[in-house]
């Protein structure tokens, strides 16, 4: 019986220190609830509105009827026409298209002739999941006449896969991974770097010195930099080594994509910091971030198949950002210069975080 | 700039309805040590954070080394060291890494800092475990760690905030020894206590209440106004002679100090010793009375009315 009470005593007391830390507490409500919510209506693997370009060489009545029913699958979205396949390849590499509709000019002759095929999917590839949408498209039958009985040609629409020919997941999924591995260990690394001084009493000392809060705050984010950029550096070799992902653009844009994104975690990991009251309060909201940078990010959905809430929450995730940077420069050879918005998206988020950080780290007490 | 160091008026602080200190006046003269002496919470370590700036304090003004804060608290971090409560240096750094870092952080001259850290090694009994790990330090050694970080850079003014609780007596001891030492090198010092050993050696205290001073003057200057008579009692069985005393009237307090009690009555009572010693003799209790010296410890019962804490 002694047992039973001395149990009950420790169950109460946890019961009750839970209670008392209130951003816990409301992680235990917070974390399952929001959530579920957000990736319960955000995770949707049935792809639709794909962004898409039409390069229609033909533009005959047939042509632009073929273009017309593509728009209605509801799986392509059709936002760009442009002249030529070339400029669906541009699009393609710079990340603004996911699927380019190249129609030729002697469109008509080929729909009539089963052995050519008559249009081509131009799809980027890197991710699998597009790459399956696409060939959901090859069904669609192509007719003069769409009451005319019989098949129409098999093989009328050709689906050519970029940057990823080999449909190998590994190509698609490591340039991603890496923005969530650095997502996870940098802002974990400054979320408790002041909680931590903060619990051991050290803040109180380093705030009666003349140390200013942007150099506190700036010094803690320098070291992590460095070692980010070697985890950086051992993910490629691993990427590159086990799993052949390559590198096709500047390795040297990667790296300063990556000096920005994980200048922007660790901003984002000291504001945490400068919010919560304990180290596990600390790693809470980090997991709380980490989740969406995940699911979110365009990492394990295609970015285009999420809803428009869900979207624009992804747009406030560097890793978001990031991951279309490294896919761009690794998979597409794209240049950091076709790709300045997301470095710019990137640097902003470094900057608001940062001067928000320094601004909510105050050198009193009250 | 005149020669008080600090200079506050009317200095108060509430949090929420709790005010830890209460239109406090202060003058502090350069080269003393300075006791705030009280209970735990009292308002000594609200004061001392007001006073470098942590704190704003709700009402009332304060100047520092003649600049005023909180508003320019920044500029003046550099002439002031702080001795917080807890060991706050780096547990995972060494002795001597720890001492550079500040002495970074101070900026102190490159080409002299090896020279300063050796200097302060030697003076504050580090010089041989300079690689030891600052966290696995004696509370002795942590202690001399700490004064020597917090002097590094020569401070003007020394906060320290009950920078003895966690020590033993000897090293209280050459603790104190070292204060008096910077006091004389032109260093003013502000400490904080709950041992009456202790505000025994500072130049002048503050006796601090509750958030009010109650007391403000020189160790002998306090003694000497009391205005209360000590009369102390040696008894067989204290116990049963304070319950007998504790119904008298005119008593202003009673503490028992193992066989002794110390009897406080008011200075206007005439011929105190043979009044304890009559009424205890009508009680049927033989006890010895004499008239005492007033102690600190006498003054701090009759200022605050209640049982000294920490008493040693």
């Amino acid at each position: 019986m002694n047992s039973l009470s001395r149990l009950g005593a420790i169950v109460g007391k946890e019961l009750r220190q839970l209670r008392r830390d209130r951003l816990t507490f409301g992680m235990v409500v917070g974390l399952p609830v929001i959530q579920m919510l957000l990736f319960g209506y955000a995770i949707n693997t049935d792809v639709r509105d794909l962004r898409t370009a039409v390069a229609d060489e033909a533009n005959t009545h047939l042509s632009r009827e073929f273009v017309a029913r593509v728009g209605q699958t509801q799986v392509a979205d059709l936002r760009f026409d442009v002249e030529s396949p070339q400029e669906l390849e541009e699009l393609l590499r710079r990340g603004r298209i996911a699927i380019g509709v190249h129609i030729p000019a002697d469109f008509d002759r080929r729909v009539a002739d089963p052995g050519r095929p008559a249009v081509q999917l131009l799809v980027d590839g890197s991710d699998p999941t597009i790459l399956g949408v696409a060939n959901q498209l090859r069904s669609m039958p192509i007719r003069f006449d769409s009451a005319a009985a019989g098949a129409g040609p098999a093989s009328a629409i050709e689906v050519r896969p970029y940057y990823n020919p080999e449909r190998r997941t590994p190509v698609n999924i490591v340039p991603g991974l890496m923005g969530v591995i650095l997502t996870m260990t940098m802002m974990l690394f400054t979320a408790v770097a002041i909680v931590r001084e903060r619990e051991r009493g050290n803040l109180e000392l380093l705030i009666n010195t003349p140390v200013s809060s942007a150099e506190l705050m700036i010094g803690k984010v320098i070291p992590y930099i460095v070692i980010g950029l070697i985890q950086l550096a051992l993910i490629l070799a691993v990427g590159s080594l086990l799993f052949e992902v390559p590198v096709r653009g500047s390795i040297v844009d990667l790296y300063i994509a990556a000096a920005v994104f994980i200048a922007a975690n660790l901003a984002l990991g000291l504001l945490v910091s400068t919010l919560v009251a304990t180290q596990f309060q600390a790693m809470q909201m980090t997991v709380f971030v980490l989740l969406p940078s995940i699911l979110l990010s365009g990492f394990m959905f295609p970015f285009d198949g999420m809803p428009r809430f869900a979207q624009i929450l992804g747009e406030l995730l560097p890793n978001t950002h990031f991951i279309r940077l490294t896919r761009g420069i690794m998979l597409r050879e794209a240049s950091l210069l076709e790709l300045r918005g997301e470095l710019l998206a990137l640097a902003a988020f470094a900057a608001v975080a940062l001067t928000l950080a320094a601004m909510r780290f105050s050198k009193r007490l009250d | 700039m005149n020669d008080l160091v600090i200079e506050a008026r009317g200095l108060t602080r509430h949090f929420g309805s709790l005010v830890a200190v209460d239109s406090l006046d202060l003058e502090i003269p350069r080269a003393r040590i300075y006791g705030f002496l009280g209970p735990n919470g009292s308002g000594k370590s609200t004061t001392i954070r007001m006073l470098c700036g942590l704190l704003t304090p709700t009402e009332g003004r304060v100047t520092v080394l003649g600049v005023d804060v909180p508003g320019d608290a920044q500029s003046l971090k550099a002439h002031i060291g702080y001795m917080t409560q807890k060991f706050s240096l780096f547990g995972d750094m060494t002795v001597r890494e720890n001492l550079e870092f500040m002495a970074a952080i101070y900026s102190w001259p490159r080409d002299r800092r090896r020279e300063r850290i050796a200097e302060l090694l030697a003076d504050y009994d580090l010089a041989d475990r300079p690689k030891q790990l600052a966290g696995t330090l004696s509370g002795g050694q942590k202690q001399r760690l700490a004064l020597a970080a917090a002097v590094l850079h020569e401070p003007d003014l020394l906060l320290l905030d009950e920078p003895t609780s966690a020590v033993d007596p000897q090293s209280r001891r050459d603790f104190w020894a070292k204060l008096f030492a910077l006091a004389e090198r032109g260093t003013t010092i502000l400490v904080s206590t709950h041992y009456m050993d202790e505000a025994e050696r500072c130049h002048r205290l503050a006796i601090l209440d509750r958030g009010v001073k109650v007391a403000d003057g020189t160790p002998e200057a306090l003694k000497e106004g009391m205005g209360m008579h000590t009369v102390e009692v040696l008894a067989d069985e204290p116990t049963v002679a304070q319950q007998v005393l504790a119904g008298m009237p005119g008593i202003a307090s009673i503490t028992q100090l193992g066989v002794r009690l110390r009897v406080l009555l008011p200075s206007a009572v005439a011929d105190p010793a043979n009044l304890v010693a009559d009424r205890l003799d009508a009680a049927g209790i033989e006890a010895r009375c004499d008239v005492a010296a007033a102690s600190l410890e006498d003054v701090f019962v009759a200022v605050t009315q209640k049982p000294a804490v920490g008493a040693s």
